[in-house]
């Protein structure tokens, strides 16, 4: 599903280069739920963006389903974001003034949905995270869980081919935390191929694959006995 | 392009600040208020001079003998000759263009002695010997019985149109006059019927103390032959009068020969031109309307493309979000263009609406006041071709404000605009 081989990226800070990527490798199988940890610093969000398409790498080669991601313009960017990946974030980004349903709807009206269609999906999705009942809330109305996994609806609406989550949990409490990474581990379940950054030992755990960055380099990559979330409860 | 979420979301972001968008919103209504205003005031002006010409079709031309000033083909000069019934069909027939082609004599008038009689009154008045069609060049308005017909003029009938002005002074209040008898010069008319003169070029009064009979009885009556005084000639819609003007007085050169390069032996008033000359002028203060306003209206384009940045700014992250999502460059431009358009023709049509409302007022009091021939100013208006101009000008500049702010939204790369806080 992701290939990727000596990826290289630096940031050009004035005159000054700081070179955070230094030659990455590494593929993901479809299916897999891979958990990318390291300290703080070490590239991993950088690493995910490149993934995503949010930036892009100096060098190196990247192939997304078997699709070259290279020099693509902001057009064409913007195409394969929507019909490839779905993004969670730390800060679940969720646009404020819309309610969560407008919010999961959002990508599916990059697509080119028509409005009923749009609604009838994004209410499913919401459905899958069980917060159907809270369609017409704004955000500042849900609670940090609650919106994180109105993001991972929105994420799951235009049927991504990869998940990308940088620190879905690093602004919840542990209960929440473990809450949304069932959720995760669910639609890893079904077959969805998920990505997750992380610092957190236990969260990285409950992934089936633990990929450790060090300077801008993998320095270890392994399959682990996954943790279920819901057994901590 | 124009559906619900891209509207709920240019209202969203308008009234998120409302403050912010009243006083953005301002600049553009101030603009083109202002704009509408002078062009209106513009035309007021413009109405109100050509008030002055009255109903006179304007493609006109008034021409009259006067001395030949050049001797040529034996004739000497100093000569003085007359225009004939007969020039009328020569012109018809050589000057393809025209209209109407009046042959007029006239007796009389103001300040003159007394030559108009019915019983004891009497009073001096113009009496013009006319055919039918001098009611469409100088439109008068017949306010009983009828104008002088083609009857009239073959059975050399001796009928009269009279001025409300002559009615008054020859008739008592009340009194029917057609039927009546008048004595013009010794001559005795039937009255067939009276009129008014709408307005003309400052003298009321006066217009309304004519008196109109047919060519061919004031030839007889007052020993004419076939003299004709004076022609006012139309040119068709479509041909000016001043181009046909050369050709016209070569007929009438000819016919009485006259030197070809005798400039004075044939007087003539174009009034096409006159009034192209007004024109001209009035073209001119639109000109100046227009430069102003838009002026005026570009500072508040400014304002605008200057809020709509800082909205950009404000919204750098939104932006990222939705290109995380799969929003292409332009769905993002589109959405900052459409808020600017939005924003400029709202405030734009506010302006439009509010000046016509000033317009409308004006044009109230200005009909609550007797109108006199001394105010040089009636009926200012904006016609539906200014108000689409407007509408235009306003499209294209809410383009423009947005412009450079849509470009901003989208020049930051996606993940450097989700960083944004
Ligand atoms: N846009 C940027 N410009 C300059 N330096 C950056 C930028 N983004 C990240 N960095 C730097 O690159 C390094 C890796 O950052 P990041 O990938 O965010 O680390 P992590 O997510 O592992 O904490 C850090 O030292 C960070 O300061
Ligand atoms: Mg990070």
């Amino acid at each position: 599903m992701i290939e990727i081989k000596d990826l290289h990226k630096s940031y050009q800070m004035g005159s000054n280069s700081l070179h955070v990527l230094k030659g990455i490798n590494f593929n993901v199988k479809e299916g897999e739920l891979v958990a990318i940890m390291g300290s703080s610093g070490s590239g991993k969000s950088t690493l995910l963006n490149i993934l995503g398409m949010l930036d892009e790498a100096d060098t190196g080669s990247y192939f997304l389903d078997n699709i070259p991601i290279k020099d693509l313009n902001e057009k064409i960017a913007a195409r394969y974001r929507n019909k490839f990946l779905g993004f969670i974030f730390q800060s679940f980004n969720l646009i404020n003034y819309k309610n969560a349903l407008d919010n999961v709807a959002m990508p599916l009206y990059y697509q080119g949905i028509k409005r009923k269609e749009r609604t009838d999906k994004a209410l499913h999705y919401l459905e899958k995270v069980g917060l159907a009942d809270w369609a017409t809330h704004l955000p500042n109305e849900l609670s940090g869980g609650q919106k994180q996994r109105v993001a991972i609806a929105r994420a799951l609406a235009s049927e991504p081919k990869v998940l990308l989550a940088d620190e879905p949990t690093g602004a919840l409490d542990t209960k929440t935390s473990y809450e949304v990474m069932e959720l995760i581990q669910g639609i890893n379940d079904e077959g969805k191929t998920i990505l997750i950054v992380t610092h957190e030992e236990d969260i990285a755990h409950m992934s089936k694959r633990i990929v450790n960055l060090k300077d801008g380099l993998i320095i270890d990559d392994g399959i682990v006995e996954q943790v279920r979330a819901n057994s901590y409860v | 392009m124009f559906n619900r979420d891209r509207w709920n979301e240019i209202i969203e972001a308008l009234t998120a600040n409302w403050f912010r968008t009243l006083l953005t919103a301002f600049g553009v209504f101030w603009g083109i208020f202002i704009l509408v205003i002078l062009l209106a005031a513009g035309k007021g002006l413009e109405n109100g001079v050509k008030r002055g010409f009255g109903d006179i079709a304007t493609n006109t031309m008034f021409m009259w003998t006067q001395v030949a000033s050049k001797p040529y083909k034996g004739l000497p000069k100093g000569r003085r000759y007359n225009f004939k019934i007969g020039d009328v069909s020569s012109i018809r027939e050589k000057v393809p263009g025209l209209r109407y082609i009046s042959p007029r004599n006239q007796l009389g008038g103001f300040g003159g002695t007394n030559n108009v009689i019915r019983g004891l009154n009497a009073g001096a008045f113009n009496v013009y010997g006319d055919y039918p069609e001098i009611i469409n060049q100088d439109p008068i308005t017949i306010t009983s019985g009828r104008f002088i017909n083609y009857g009239d003029i073959d059975n050399n009938r001796k009928v009269a149109v009279i001025g409300e002005g002559v009615k008054k002074e020859l008739f008592k209040f009340g009194e029917e006059p057609i039927g009546e008898y008048i004595k013009i010069q010794g001559v005795s008319f039937m009255v067939i019927g009276t009129y008014m003169k709408k307005s003309n070029n400052g003298d009321r009064e006066q217009g309304q103390k004519e008196i109109f009979v047919p060519f061919t009885s004031f030839s007889q009556a007052f020993n004419r032959a076939d003299n004709v005084g004076w022609m006012a000639i139309t040119a068709e819609d479509d041909n000016s009068i001043t181009n046909l003007k050369k050709s016209i007085i070569d007929v009438v050169k000819t016919n009485h020969t006259i030197h070809p390069e005798d400039n004075r032996a044939v007087g003539n008033f174009d009034l096409y031109e006159e009034f192209s000359k007004i024109n001209g002028l009035f073209i001119a203060l639109r000109g100046v309307a227009y430069f102003v306003g838009t002026l005026v209206l570009l500072s508040g384009i400014i304002g605008i493309s200057n809020i709509m940045l800082i909205v950009v700014k404000e919204r750098t992250k939104e932006i990222g979000i939705r290109r995380a999502l799969g929003a292409s460059p332009w769905s993002v431009r589109g959405q900052i263009l459409l808020e600017s358009i939005f924003l400029t023709i709202i405030s734009g049509m506010t302006g439009i609406a509010v000046s016509t409302g000033v317009i409308f007022l004006v044009n109230k009091l200005l009909e609550g006041m007797p109108a006199s021939d001394e105010t040089m100013f009636a009926n200012p208006s904006v016609d539906l071709t200014v108000v689409f101009v407007a509408l235009l000008i306003l499209i294209s500049s809410g383009l423009l404000a947005g412009l450079i702010p849509a470009q901003v939204a989208i020049r930051t790369k996606p993940i450097d605009a989700l960083r944004a806080d």
